[in-house]
């Protein structure tokens, strides 16, 4: 900083002005970290008070307590009636069993899926922000149209059509039957994020790579995916939520086998003597990958869903 | 396939050979023949005509892999680098068409018809029985007034959004907290959140929120007794999960507004609430538009909660028109009815989200 404008730096900030102005200053500030406690409360009281609720024994729950160590004394009952408690880990549990089975079933479909979603997605993507096609009448814009309108789609729609088809394909009650299926209905948004991702790249990149001898599909893998990496992680990210979450499309189109997490956690509210702790230990278990997910990765998603707000 | 204007020029020669194009046709017929032998099998089985063995229709599914992947190769025969640029979008392509136009085009069929799953008469054509029982069914006509109100609940649900985008874009600390705090939300399966809300927090008697109000002086609360509260708990409810997705959309457009805009309001005297309504919310008017369209989009597919906290009462007053087809299938086990009424509400979905985004479009013209 020079002489000059150091001259000009005012030091003591307490004429009439500046002391008028900070008290409102800091009520603003107050304000908006009011604003955001509430919110963050609102968002993170549900996940605690599941979470408290599966170490709760019944008179807990009806006193209302909320803090362990406090007003209650935490017990593994709710564990316990999953097989997830220390000292029935060991031990055989039928619901156990179910549970890991459940969770098996939910983990393949969705990390294959989410696979193939960005796989398939990627190179339509690169295609579509690179090359220019005609399919019939159908332009490159056209394309585009065709593959994002799927969003529009409800999964009702294909729902009654495809269970009566997988009937006949041998397909119902089969996790490759809802890997399609989710596969499907996650493919548009990973062709959003990846048009975005793949038009920021400049095309000098994969000019240059042919000139210097490489196929359009070397320079692809070799360049540009690397490159694009970054966006491919975000949507398969928000692909793996959308897919763990999906709940219609396996409630319909499953019934023993191929049965994911979120029919098991349905099937269990519906039962009224089901008991709290247990469900809330149940509903716990099937939310905690994805809160890992969202702490670790929470970069990656909020990338994948900026991707396209901003043009 | 692919023409002049490309935004990546390769020059190609390629020099394809006669054989090689005979190869390339080949192996695209001879698939497609064999596809139609295996599927002209299948019918004959069906009929009883003769036993090939065949005990689904899966082996028609294997032919038309096989096609499909032949015809991928093939393009790289016929057309050599042409073709191969063709093999970015040709599976995709393939893939989305045989998962939803040959599904449509199916369920047309299905939808005027009688068909009863469980019932061993299988598929009768009705002709237009099924449309005139959906134009007298109320319960139908109902959901679909619920979806008007569920959408438009999105309007406070996009208030509440951008104020918590402003006010995390604002200087705070602890940022990376709350965006994670905020997010975690739309990470939790609906299912899940169902009973976490729906069914222990909101429980009339220990529930921690019906505590609340008591405090409150809500002397009894029920939060799906009555049909315009029950609706206005799903709203909150599907608000909680969707908010952070509506915010992140927004604080990533808020931080792509150049800093010097909101500087030079301030010189010029605008005070914040001046600011916000003349240089903020017009620079937000497009993304704010992209995140509403989506947002609805999403919201036309609202089940989930509604299946697992009310299956649509009190007296549909909650029902969705998802919820309700799968109430209709699961209760009579009609497919042929409830596609009939998931093909109308597509149509209408389709007219809707036309009109909307032709008006969309126009309102977010920059204006000069």
């Amino acid at each position: 900083m020079s002489k000059a404008d150091m001259s000009d730096v005012q030091i003591f900030k307490d004429s009439a002005a500046d002391r008028s102005f900070r008290p409102k200053w800091f009520t603003a500030r107050l304000f908006v970290y009011a604003l955001l406690l509430l919110w963050a409360f609102i968002c993170l009281f549900p996940i605690y008070w599941t979470l408290t609720t599966s170490f709760k024994m019944a008179p807990d729950v009806m006193k209302g307590n909320l803090v362990p160590w406090w007003d209650f004394t935490p017990k593994w009952l709710g564990w316990k009636s999953l097989g997830l408690s220390p000292d029935t880990i060991g031990a055989e549990s039928t619901v156990r069993d179910e549970f890991l089975k459940r969770f098996a079933n939910s983990a393949i479909t969705s990390v294959t899926s989410s696979v193939l979603a960005v796989m398939l997605g990627s190179l339509a993507a690169y295609g579509l922000s690179r090359f220019n096609y005609k399919f019939l009448w159908m332009r490159n814009s056209d394309i585009s149209f065709f593959f994002l309108s799927q969003l529009i789609l409800p999964p009702v729609v294909l729902a009654l059509p495809m269970l009566v088809l997988y009937k006949e394909l041998a397909l119902l009650d089969t996790r490759i039957g809802l890997i399609l299926l989710y596969t499907l209905s996650v493919l548009p948004i990973v062709i959003w994020i990846m048009r975005d991702q793949f038009s920021s790249i400049p095309t000098e990149l994969e000019e240059a790579a042919l000139v210097d001898g490489l196929s359009i599909w070397g320079a692809f893998i070799t360049i540009i995916l690397p490159i694009a990496l970054p966006g491919m992680v975000a949507a398969f990210i928000l692909s793996l939520v959308l897919t763990w979450n999906e709940y219609f499309f396996a409630a319909l189109l499953t019934s023993t086998h191929a049965n994911t997490l979120p029919v098991m956690v349905a099937s269990q509210t519906g039962s009224q003597g089901i008991s709290w702790w247990s469900m809330a230990a149940l509903s716990w278990a099937a939310i905690l990958p994805l809160i890992v997910i969202g702490v670790v990765l929470e970069r990656y998603i909020i990338k994948g869903m900026a991707a396209g707000a901003i043009k | 396939m692919s023409g002049s204007g490309d935004l990546l020029h390769v020059v190609s020669n390629d020099n394809i050979s006669d054989q090689r194009r005979a190869l390339g046709r080949g192996i695209i017929w001879g698939s497609a023949a064999l596809m139609l032998a295996v599927a002209c099998a299948q019918v004959l089985q069906l009929q009883g005509v003769h036993d090939f063995g065949l005990t689904s229709w899966r082996p028609t599914l294997y032919a038309y892999i096989l096609w499909a992947i032949c015809l991928s190769w093939g393009q790289v025969l016929l057309h050599g680098e042409h073709g191969k640029r063709t093999l970015f979008v040709l599976p995709a392509a393939l893939f989305v068409i045989s998962l939803t136009v040959f599904p449509l085009l199916f369920g047309l069929v299905i939808a005027f018809s009688d068909w009863n799953l469980s019932s061993p008469d299988g598929r009768q054509f009705n002709g237009l029985t099924n449309v005139r029982q959906m134009w007298a069914d109320p319960f139908y006509w109902n959901a679909l007034l619920n979806m008007l109100w569920y959408v438009l609940a999105i309007l406070v649900e996009y208030t509440i959004a951008f104020g918590l985008a402003l006010a995390l874009n604002a200087e705070i600390r602890a940022r990376k907290f709350f965006r994670v705090a905020f997010l975690l939300p739309l990470m939790l399966s609906p299912v899940a959140v169902s009973w976490m809300i729906g069914k222990s927090m909101l429980e009339a008697r220990f529930g921690p929120v019906a505590r609340l109000a008591r405090f409150f002086g809500w002397e009894t609360p029920s939060f799906f007794g009555t049909p315009g509260v029950a609706k206005a708990t799903i709203m909150l409810m599907d608000a909680w999960t969707f908010i952070p997705f509506m915010m992140i959309m927004i604080l990533a457009g808020l931080q792509a507004i150049p800093k010097e805009l909101n500087e030079a309001a301030k010189v010029d005297g605008a005070n914040g609430w001046r600011a916000f309504w003349e240089v903020t919310f017009p620079m937000m008017l497009p993304v704010s538009i992209t995140a509403i369209l989506i947002r609805i989009i999403f919201k036309l597919k609202l089940a989930d909660i509604v299946i697992a906290v009310t299956s649509g009462g009190p007296g549909g007053a909650t029902d969705t028109v998802t919820s309700f087809i799968f109430r209709e299938y699961r209760d009579r086990s009609n497919v042929g009815y409830g596609t009939l009424l998931a093909m109308f509400y597509l149509l209408v979905i389709i007219i809707f989200m036309t009109i909307l985004m032709k008006l969309a479009d126009r309102f977010a013209r920059p204006r000069t």
